[in-house]
């Protein structure tokens, strides 16, 4: 890709967020994308690209009423939205399509209108990991974790400081789940729910959507929004199962992807305002933040202990609360996005003074696939 | 009758599962570059090779990670440990730990296990890991 080719020009997450019980699912992705083109001053029938996980591509084109000319159904987990961007930069720069919509809507917590995914994504876990006794995702994300701990020096005390200083964070969001603040003490002392993991280091469960519209950035100057520029991206994938990592303690999709994504972008760690690492449990930050390189082995857990990506720290981290408090509809991705895109316009409620390039990052099906996006506002 | 979730076997997964009922834990290793590997599969991971053959394993693991579920699972009681095995061979696989306290003080990381067999069902043996006993 050419940094800075294309542009995000409308972002809009549902309506409402967190409970949304009578709102079916695929109207969820709808009212996203309604939002985000009322957002940049589009009509449905400018879109000529979509992409979108959960459902098909098909049935959302048919819902919406669009007949597209590119279409991505790339369903790699809640980081599907980060490999749509990089799927759609490419697209657009090779001329398949002019404006590309991104949507997400997920029924995580009321189920209304839900579309099961299979319980087993892999035969691999079907066949060698279900028998015993691993089900939803807080007994399985979390298997590598004590070995993290015991090779790197991780404790149980910086894992619950991930969760203090993103409820911080949270706090000067009025649309985040859970705003109220919390002590290491509170995390440590919440229900135990797969030992070394407490509830508080796991992702909410909620409802609510999101949806981008991206075009090229010669044309991104027309919209009434601030452009976003996709200046670098990046994509992996490792392995269905988390006991089948190379290494417990390092993700390699994490690796890859946030190689190719700093390395297209052009950029070093120094020049990152404003950084977002998906986090369905409080392990996945301190991954993220040594697997892209931010900080080296073991240095993570005592860098977010230190302050350092809370609020006025030198690198701003999870800045909308994250999973863990802000909303997780089971697919996050998206909303690390928009958070990131709220960043880059200067409109978020805990918005980083000045910041000029953000990076958002990715998991997907607990450790099995990665993307990254380096955004800019500056051209 | 059990409600534990159990695998369907596959044409090249079948040894491993008639190994499990055989009372050994069967592995594969490639003829060309010896490199010993799990999941079952008719080709070398490592090289691509299709010279394969299929071995008995020592059983004989350490405790490389785990999680204690507290929130059960199809015909398992909470609490119970899920270990990621690290096999002798280099391969790793998932088990729980039986013969122990389902305990952080009971499960220390790196400790010594063999394998023993859990006959679930008359098709389904589960291999599974305990503490290995003093030699
Ligand atoms: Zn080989």
């Amino acid at each position: 890709m050419t940094p800075n080719s294309c542009a995000i020009v409308g972002a809009a997450e549902t309506t409402d967020l967190g409970k949304i019980p009578d709102m079916g699912q695929i109207q969820l992705h709808a009212d996203a994308a309604l939002n985000a083109l009322a957002d940049c001053g589009l009509s449905i029938k400018d879109i000529d690209g979509v992409a979108t996980a959960g459902h098909s591509p098909q049935e959302l084109a048919h819902y919406l009423g669009i007949v597209p000319s590119w279409v991505d159904g790339t369903s790699v987990g809640g980081c599907s939205y980060m490999l749509h961007v990089r799927h759609a930069v490419a697209a657009l720069e090779a001329g398949y399509c002019n404006t590309v919509l991104i949507t997400h809507g997920e029924s995580g917590r009321s189920r209304t209108g839900f579309l099961s995914r299979p319980m087993f994504a892999s035969q691999f876990d079907a066949q060698f990991e279900a028998p015993f006794g691993v089900s939803i995702p807080p007994t399985r994300f979390t298997l590598p974790v004590m070995r993290m701990m015991k090779d790197t020096g991780l404790t149980e005390e910086h894992l619950a400081m991930v969760a203090v200083v993103q409820r911080e964070w949270a706090s000067h969001h009025p649309r985040a789940s859970f705003r109220d603040p919390i002590t290491v003490d509170d995390v440590l002392n919440s229900k135990m729910i797969a030992y070394p993991f407490r509830k508080l280091m796991c992702c909410l469960v909620t409802d609510g959507g999101g949806a981008l519209i991206l075009t090229r950035a010669d044309r991104a100057k027309d919209f009434p929004t601030k452009p976003v520029y996709i200046r670098g991206v990046g994509e992996s994938v490792e392995t269905p199962v988390v006991s089948q990592m190379k290494d417990l303690t390092s993700s390699a999709a994490f690796r890859v992807s946030g190689k190719k994504a700093f390395e297209t972008a052009g950029i070093t760690h120094a020049d990152v305002d404003h950084l977002m690492i998906y986090d369905a449990f409080a392990h996945l930050p301190i991954y993220g933040l040594e697997d892209l390189g931010f900080v080296g082995r073991g240095e993570a857990g005592p860098f977010i202990a230190e302050g350092n990506t809370r609020p006025g720290g030198k690198l701003p981290m999870n800045t909308n609360g994250g999973g863990l408090s802000y909303m997780h509809s089971g697919m996050y991705g998206m909303y690390a996005l928009q958070e990131s895109v709220r960043q880059m316009r200067g409109i978020s409620p805990a918005q980083v003074e000045g910041a000029k390039l953000s990076v958002c990052h990715g998991v997907g099906g607990m450790f099995g696939a990665s993307g990254t996006v380096v955004m800019t506002n500056e051209a | 009758m059990t409600d534990r979730v159990l695998p369907t076997p596959t044409p090249e997964t079948r040894h491993y599962w008639e190994g499990a009922k055989a009372g050994e834990l069967r592995l594969q290793r490639c003829d060309k570059c010896s490199q010993a590997y799990f999941p079952p599969r008719p080709f070398c991971p490592e090289c691509g090779s299709r010279d394969v053959s299929v071995f008995k394993a020592s059983g004989k693991g350490t405790l490389h990670s785990y999680i204690i579920n507290e929130l059960g699972a199809p015909g398992l009681k909470p609490p119970f440990a899920v270990a990621i095995v690290q096999l002798e061979e280099g391969p790793r696989l998932l088990s729980n730990i039986l013969e122990c306290d389902q305990t952080p003080e009971a499960l220390q990381l790196d400790m010594p296990l063999e394998v023993v067999f859990e006959k679930v069902t008359d098709d389904i043996t589960l291999p599974q890991f305990r503490p290995a006993k003093e030699a």
